[in-house]
């Protein structure tokens, strides 16, 4: 299997042997069609963001005016801080020079002159190394003004890092530009969208590290080549990292599309213990939760996912065997969107402190069924009542697990019933779950 | 303490002009510029806070501002090693939580503590985007992955 973006060539991430294996030449390439040209190649090849949100690249590159007397600035989002996910850090080690090109050839395609990395404070190690490789890319003439004279052009682009300070809020577009401009970072109210008013009220394209990494192949190798690489409707291969009780953990480069139980039982070695699955939550910790007995035949790519229940996100597969408990777990979750609410939105700042209050409450063996339409009832006041997705993030698994595990919430807020048997009460009754609606 | 002037260093002037070079306007430079600081000072006191409002032609109440919605600066000293482990799921699930109460009991610490030598200070930490490569923690900008407790008590030794 070809992979696009973390390639098996040794030591790629060092500028020399990325030039020696064809690096720079697609920017260059690039830079001799016009900017509409290039978007027009990123749209027919489908590519879509790999951020979250699986949205057409060369589609949101399109919304930037083309007549504008303000800067255009292009925005790297490498906030990567949505629990399960890890694979932005691979490319910032193994391949970073591919990203400054993608970097590049966007950066042309929407006119920018300015591109930032936001890279997420805890990272430190992969902010020395993306600067590491940023600083050699200089120094080679390949950013900034001096790539005039290295690819023969007009254009330049000067790239810089920015590193956040811990806040997963930050990963959200306006999130990110605020704490970008140097303010608390809050989200925006949208409209106005960023390619009208983003950066310093510019013009402003936001995309993720790992979609801005497939851009110099698409225009190397061609879009046609990519749009046939997996799935259609979300062509391309994409980061998967699996973690949880699984035997090989990590990140695997695969086709979209590839099947869930595929990457889960042949990439990552399966369960440790040969143990059934009592949950899979396929996208990070946001997307909806799939039960064990739905795993068969899923693939996994934005559309498939959706018939299935849940989200592509950022492709983080978390793996939960039989003896998981999956009420620590929702209450682990629900404690993550409280503490990262920036409190703006009053459902928000306060619907995730109920989620997480009850569903502590019914840990702590004090719940009751009531409790469980109650965590329905604030998820669903929360979702589509706030500025920014952190709501629908912080209400989906709640909504989705609940339902889908109703059985198992029920035994658990029965005194009688203790853990063990709460997850054989589960895997025994396979009830009919409700495939309820998943609005992206 | 609290009432001696805070100035940076000539080498982190520099530094802080580098980072403000990067951006149309001053302002950008605060989050850098507050790392810069809390690694001078050890932490963000209100006299850093006033001289980076300064530097930045900021007002303080805005500095302030920042310092507060970010979970890595802190206003208050932090021990030489600030140890950070990572309870969410993906490290829950391999045992995040026994790591978690093994730190805290090893050094007789709480969520946000510091020893009374300063040597140490505790921090729960939100996912570090170690998920594949869990249990982990973090020693000040250091990550150490792939955890058992052994390890844990190994590194946690091996701090002067
Ligand atoms: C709460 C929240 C956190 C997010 N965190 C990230 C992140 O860490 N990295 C990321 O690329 N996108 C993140 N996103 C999605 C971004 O808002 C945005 O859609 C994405 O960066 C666009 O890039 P793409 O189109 O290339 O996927 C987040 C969204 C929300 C609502
Ligand atoms: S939804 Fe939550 S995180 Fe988003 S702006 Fe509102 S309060 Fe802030
Ligand atoms: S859950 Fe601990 S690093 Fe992601």
């Amino acid at each position: 299997m070809e992979k696009i973006v973390l390639p098996d060539i040794e030591n790629i991430h060092i500028l020399d042997v990325y030039i020696e294996n064809g690096g720079f030449s697609a920017a260059k390439k690039a830079f001799a069609q016009t900017s509409d040209e290039v978007i027009d190649q990123v749209k027919k090849s489908g590519l879509r963001g790999r951020g979250g949100a699986a949205f057409s690249a060369g589609l949101k590159w399109s919304f930037m005016p083309k007549t504008t007397d303000k800067p255009k600035y292009l925005c790297i989002n490498g906030d990567e801080s949505e629990p399960g996910s890890f694979k932005d850090r691979q490319i910032f080690e193994y391949n970073p020079h591919q990203l400054i090109e993608g970097i590049l050839i966007t950066a042309y395609a929407i006119g920018a002159k300015v591109a930032y990395i936001y890279i997420r404070g805890e990272y430190h190690k992969w902010v020395k190394l993306m600067q590491k490789a940023l600083d050699d890319a200089y120094a080679a003439g390949y950013v900034g003004e001096a790539m005039k004279e290295k690819f023969g052009t007009d254009f330049f682009c000067n790239i810089y890092v920015h590193k956040g300070a811990g806040a997963y809020i930050c990963g959200e577009e306006s999130s990110l530009m605020n704490s970008l401009e140097g303010k608390r970072g809050y989200p925006r109210v949208k409209p106005p969208f960023p390619a009208q008013n983003g950066l310093w009220g510019c013009p402003t394209t936001i995309n993720n590290v790992e979609t801005i990494t497939n851009i110099p192949p698409i225009i190397s190798k061609g879009w046609d080549w990519f749009s046939k690489i997996g799935e259609p409707k979300h062509p391309g291969t994409i980061l998967f990292g699996v973690s949880g009780h699984v035997n090989k953990p990590g990140v695997y480069e695969l086709p979209s599309g590839t099947l869930l139980t595929d990457i889960i039982y042949n990439y990552a070695g399966g369960v440790p213990g040969n143990k059934d699955i009592l949950c899979v939550i396929p996208g990070g910790s946001s997307m909806p939760p799939l039960r064990g007995d739905q795993l068969e035949g899923v693939k996994m790519d934005a559309e498939s996912l959706k018939a299935a229940g849940s989200a592509i996100g950022t492709g983080g597969i978390m793996v939960m065997d039989e003896d998981t408990d999956l009420v620590k777990v929702l209450a682990r979750i629900s404690h993550f969107y409280h503490h990262e609410s920036c409190g703006q939105c009053t459902p928000c700042r306060e619907g995730t402190g109920w989620l997480e209050k009850i569903l502590k409450r019914i840990l702590a063996g004090n719940g009751s069924v009531s409790d469980i339409d109650l965590l329905i009832t604030v998820a669903n006041q929360i979702e589509g009542n706030t500025i920014c997705a952190l709501g629908e993030a912080a209400a989906w698994p709640v909504r989705f697990m609940v339902t889908r595990f109703r059985d198992y919430f029920e035994a658990r807020v029965s005194k009688e019933v203790n853990l063990k048997v709460a997850n054989k009460v589960h895997s025994m009754r396979h009830t009919e779950f409700p495939l309820a609606e998943v609005k992206n | 303490m609290s009432n001696s002037e805070f100035k940076f260093s000539p080498e982190n002037i520099e530094r802080i002009n580098k980072e403000i070079a990067k951006y149309p306007e001053k302002k950008p430079a605060v989050m850098a510029t507050l790392y810069i600081a809390q690694e001078q000072n050890g932490y963000i006191s209100n006299e850093v806070i006033k001289e980076v409002a300064t530097i930045l032609e900021m007002t303080s109440e805005d500095v302030l501002g920042v310092v507060t919605f970010y979970t890595m600066y802190f206003q208050k000293p932090m021990g030489k090693h600030h140890i950070q482990v990572c309870t969410n799921v993906s490290c829950m699930l391999r045992g995040g939580y026994e790591i978690w109460n093994q730190v805290k009991e090893k050094l007789g610490l709480d969520n946000m503590g510091v020893s009374a030598d300063q040597k140490f200070s505790l921090e729960e930490v939100e996912c570090m985007g170690s998920c594949g490569t869990a249990p982990m923690i973090a020693v000040n900008e250091d990550y150490y992955e792939n955890l058992t407790k052994e390890k844990v008590e190994e590194i946690i030794n091996s701090l002067k």
